[in-house]
C-alpha cells in the first residue's frame, strides 16, 4: 500500500507525484493521510489509479480528474471533481458549493448531501447525490444527468440546456426554463442504471424528471421576463 | 408665393438627439430589442491622441534610429511561474474565441503572431487545433463558461488567463448567437446547435479574491507550476482590481479599457460601462508600485491600440505589454475597402461593419460559414498581421529611441505631456506647456 502522510509530505510533492505516475504503474492505491482541509488536493490526474483521501479537504478535490478514482473519506470544501473529464469521484461525507462544477464527464457520487450549486455549468458528468442539493443546483446545465435522492433547493436547474434531472424528493422551486418531464420507461432504466453504477439504493420509478422547457433557446421578446 | 417664411433658418440637427440616437429610438421602436453589434465603444473618449511625447532636447541625449540598439522583448509570468513566456515585441493577440472567429482566421492569427515572435490567446470556446498548431506561444483562457476546458490543452498551453472581464463588457457574459453555433462550434461548447448561447457572467466555482487565490493555486497544481497564470478584467476600478489580482497570486495583469472590441454585446453596454484605457493604466500601474510589484508582475493594457504612438503612450504610463484585438483583425482584412459593394449589401460601408455576431463577414473572419471562411487565406492574412506588428514595433521603436531609451520600457510618464485637462488628470502627465497636473497637488 502507498501512502502519504500531509505533515511529512508537501501537497506539491504529493500531486506531483500522483500526477506522473506512467500509465502502466503498479502502484495503484493510494492514501493520503493526516489531510488538514488542503485545496486543490490530488487534482489533474490522469492515470487510472485510485486515491483514498482519508480526511476532510479543502477546495477543488479532485479537480479536472481524469480516469482515476478519488474517494474522499471525509467532508469536501467548493468545487469537487471541478471539471471532471472521466473517472469517478466519491465523497463519502457531504459536499459544498459547486460540487462538480462543469464536468464533462466521469461519475461524482456524493453519500451526504450537497450545497448550493451542485452540478453548475455540467457538461456530460453524471452526478449521483445520496442525499440533499442545495439552491441553484443544475444552474445551466448542459448536460450529463444529476440525480438527487433527497430534495432540491430553490432554482433547480434555471437557465438549463440538455441534461438530465432526477429528484425523488421535494423540489423547493424549478428555475427559468426548467419543467418537469415526462419519466418514461427509458428513463426508470437509464436512471437505475445510473444508481447501480454509483452504488446507491433507491427505486428508480419514485424519482421524478426535469428539463429544459427550450423556450430560452432563441432569444425572444416576449420571454424578456425570465432573463 | 414662397410656401415658407424668408426668415426661414437651414434645418438644424440636435446634438442630444442627434442621427444615431434617433435611430437607436427607432430600431428600438421597430423590434422591441435591444442593439447587439461587435467592436468596441465608438463614441470619442479620451484616448491617446491626447497624449505627446517631449522627445530629447538640450537636457536629453536621444538614440541614433537603425544604429544604437532599442530593445522590444518582454519577459511575463517571472512571479511564480517555471516557464515565463518570451515576446520578441511589446504586443500580443488578444483573446478572441473560435466560433466568434473562423478556424482559418485563428489560424492567421497564429502565423502572423508567431513569425513575429509574440503569443495569441484562445477565448470562450475552447483551444483548436488551428490556433495551436500556429501558435509558437499560445495563452489558453479560464472563462466563466468553461466551453470546452479541458485538462489536457490546459497542459498544451504556453499561460493561463483567468478571465475575469473584458473592457467592452465590464460584468457582462459571452454571447454567440444561433447563427454561429454550427456543428463544430456546438460539440466544442456542448451546446444543441443553432441555439442563442449566452455564456455566464461569473465564474461558476468561486467569488471573491480569496477563492480566486486557490483556484490560481488548483490551476498551477494542475500544470506542475510551470505556466504563467494571467488575471484579465475589464477597467473598471483597475486600482483594486490589480491589487486583488496581485493578492490571488496572479503573474500577470491584463487590463482591458472600454474601446476594447468584443465579438457581440448590447450596444448600451459597449458604450456605458467601463473606463477608457487612458484612466486605467496609471491606478493599474500605482497598485502595483504600492505593492512594490511593478514590473514584478507584468501588466498587459488594451483597448481600441492603433498604431506605435498607442504602445508606446502605454509602455510610458507604465505597462509591460498591449494586446490588439480589432487592429489585428483589420490588419487580416477585416473592413477591407475592397470589398464594399458586399458591405453595402449588408447595410453598412468598409470601416463601419460591426455586425460580427450575424455570422455574415464578408472577409470571412467573424463567420462559421464555411464558404466565407474559405475566403480568408490564412498564409496571406498572417503574412498581413505579421507585417503590421512589425510596424507597429517599429513605431515603438522610433518614439523610444527619440525619447533617448535603449528599451522601450525606459519609457517613463516623464516623457509625455497632455494635450487636454481631462486626459492630464487621467494619465498624470502636465498639460503641455504647463506643470500642472489636474487632481495632483494643491489646486
Ligand atoms: C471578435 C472578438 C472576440 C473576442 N472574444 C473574446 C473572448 O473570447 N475572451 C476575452 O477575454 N476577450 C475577447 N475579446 C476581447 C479581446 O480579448 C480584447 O480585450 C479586445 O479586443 C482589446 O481591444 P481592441 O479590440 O481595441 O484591441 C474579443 C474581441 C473581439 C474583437
Amino acid at each position: 500500500m502507498n501512502s502519504f502522510d500531509l505533515t511529512k509530505t508537501t501537497l506539491r510533492e504529493v500531486n506531483q507525484k500522483l500526477q506522473s505516475l506512467p500509465a502502466d504503474t503498479n502502484e495503484k492505491v493510494w492514501h493520503l493521510t493526516n489531510l488538514h482541509g488542503e485545496h486543490a488536493c490530488a487534482v489533474g490526474l490522469t492515470q487510472p489509479i485510485e486515491v483514498h483521501v482519508e480526511g476532510h479537504i479543502g477546495y477543488y478535490c479532485a479537480g479536472m480528474n481524469q480516469k482515476a478514482t478519488v474517494v474522499i473519506h471525509g467532508q469536501c470544501g467548493v468545487g469537487v471533481a471541478e471539471n471532471m473529464m472521466s473517472g469517478e469521484v466519491r465523497v463519502k461525507g457531504t459536499a459544498s458549493a459547486a460540487a462538480g462544477a462543469t464536468g464533462q464527464g466521469g461519475l461524482l457520487v456524493i453519500e451526504g448531501d450537497a450545497g448550493t450549486r451542485c452540478g453548475i455549468s455540467m457538461k456530460g458528468i453524471d452526478i449521483v447525490v445520496k442525499g440533499s442539493v442545495g439552491a441553484m443546483s443544475a444552474f445551466m446545465a448542459q448536460s450529463g444527468a444529476l440525480v438527487v435522492c433527497g430534495d432540491a433547493g430553490g432554482s433547480l436547474g434555471d437557465s438549463i440546456y440538455e441534461a438530465r434531472l432526477y429528484v425523488q424528493g421535494k423540489v423547493e422551486s424549478l428555475g427559468s426554463d426548467c419543467i418537469e418531464k415526462k419519466m418514461t420507461p427509458h428513463h426508470v432504466e437509464k436512471l437505475g442504471r445510473l444508481l447501480k453504477k454509483a452504488g446507491i439504493e433507491a427505486d428508480p420509478k419514485k424519482f421524478k424528471r426535469y428539463g429544459s422547457k427550450r423556450s430560452l433557446y432563441n432569444f425572444h421578446v416576449d420571454n424578456v421576463d425570465a432573463y | 408665393m414662397s410656401d415658407h417664411s424668408p426668415f426661414h433658418t437651414p434645418p438644424r440637427f440636435s446634438s442630444t438627439f442627434d442621427q444615431d440616437a434617433i435611430a437607436q429610438i427607432q430600431r428600438a421602436a421597430a423590434t422591441g430589442i435591444y442593439d447587439i453589434r461587435g467592436g468596441g465603444a465608438k463614441r470619442k473618449v479620451p484616448h491617446f491622441d491626447d497624449l505627446l511625447f517631449l522627445g530629447a532636447s538640450i537636457s536629453r541625449y536621444p538614440l541614433e534610429g537603425y544604429r544604437e540598439k532599442c530593445g522590444t522583448n518582454v519577459t511575463l509570468g517571472t512571479r511564480f511561474a517555471k516557464k515565463p513566456i518570451e515576446l520578441k515585441i511589446p504586443v500580443t493577440i488578444a483573446g478572441m474565441s473560435f466560433g466568434a472567429l473562423s478556424g482559418n482566421a485563428k489560424e492567421a492569427l497564429g502565423r502572423g503572431a508567431s513569425a513575429m515572435g509574440t503569443s495569441t490567446t484562445t477565448g470562450d470556446g475552447g483551444m483548436t487545433p488551428e490556433e495551436r498548431g500556429h501558435s509558437n506561444m499560445l495563452v489558453y483562457q479560464l472563462l466563466p463558461s468553461r466551453y470546452g476546458m479541458n485538462p489536457d490543452d490546459l497542459r498544451k498551453a504556453d499561460a493561463i488567463e483567468v478571465v475575469i472581464g473584458q473592457g467592452a463588457k465590464p460584468g457582462g457574459g459571452g454571447m454567440l448567437l444561433g447563427q454561429k453555433i454550427t456543428e463544430r462550434v456546438a460539440k466544442m461548447r456542448n451546446l444543441p446547435i443553432g441555439i442563442d448561447q449566452r455564456s455566464a457572467c461569473r465564474h461558476p466555482d468561486w467569488t471573491g479574491p480569496d477563492d480566486l487565490a486557490i483556484k490560481i493555486t488548483e490551476l498551477r497544481e494542475i500544470t506542475n507550476w510551470e505556466k504563467p497564470i494571467y488575471v484579465k478584467v475589464g477597467a473598471t476600478r483597475p486600482y483594486y482590481d490589480t491589487a486583488l489580482a496581485v493578492k490571488s497570486g496572479a503573474d500577470v495583469v491584463v487590463l482591458d479599457g472600454m474601446q476594447g472590441g468584443t465579438a457581440a454585446t448590447q450596444e448600451v453596454f459597449i458604450e456605458h460601462v467601463g473606463l477608457p484605457i487612458l484612466a486605467a493604466i496609471r491606478p493599474a500601474v500605482q497598485a502595483l508600485q504600492d505593492l512594490d510589484m511593478h514590473r514584478k508582475v507584468q501588466l498587459i493594457v488594451s483597448g481600441g491600440i492603433r498604431n506605435g504612438a498607442d504602445v508606446a503612450k502605454c509602455l510610458a504610463l507604465g505597462a509591460d505589454a498591449v494586446a490588439i484585438g480589432t487592429a489585428a483583425l483589420i490588419a487580416l482584412g477585416d473592413n477591407d475597402p475592397k470589398l464594399e459593394a458586399e458591405y453595402q449589401k449588408l447595410g453598412t460601408t468598409a470601416g463601419a461593419y460591426d455586425d460580427w455576431h450575424e455570422g455574415r463577414d464578408p472577409a470571412g473572419i467573424t463567420t462559421q460559414d464555411p464558404a466565407l471562411a474559405a475566403r480568408l487565406d490564412p498564409v496571406k492574412a498572417g503574412h498581413r498581421l505579421a507585417n503590421y506588428l512589425a510596424v507597429l514595433t517599429m513605431e515603438t521603436q522610433i518614439i523610444a529611441r527619440a525619447c533617448g531609451k535603449s528599451h522601450v520600457h525606459n519609457l517613463e510618464p516623464d516623457d509625455l505631456v497632455a494635450l487636454t485637462v481631462e486626459s492630464a488628470a487621467m494619465a498624470g502627465v502636465p498639460l503641455a506647456g504647463t506643470n500642472w497636473i489636474p487632481g495632483q497637488g494643491k489646486y
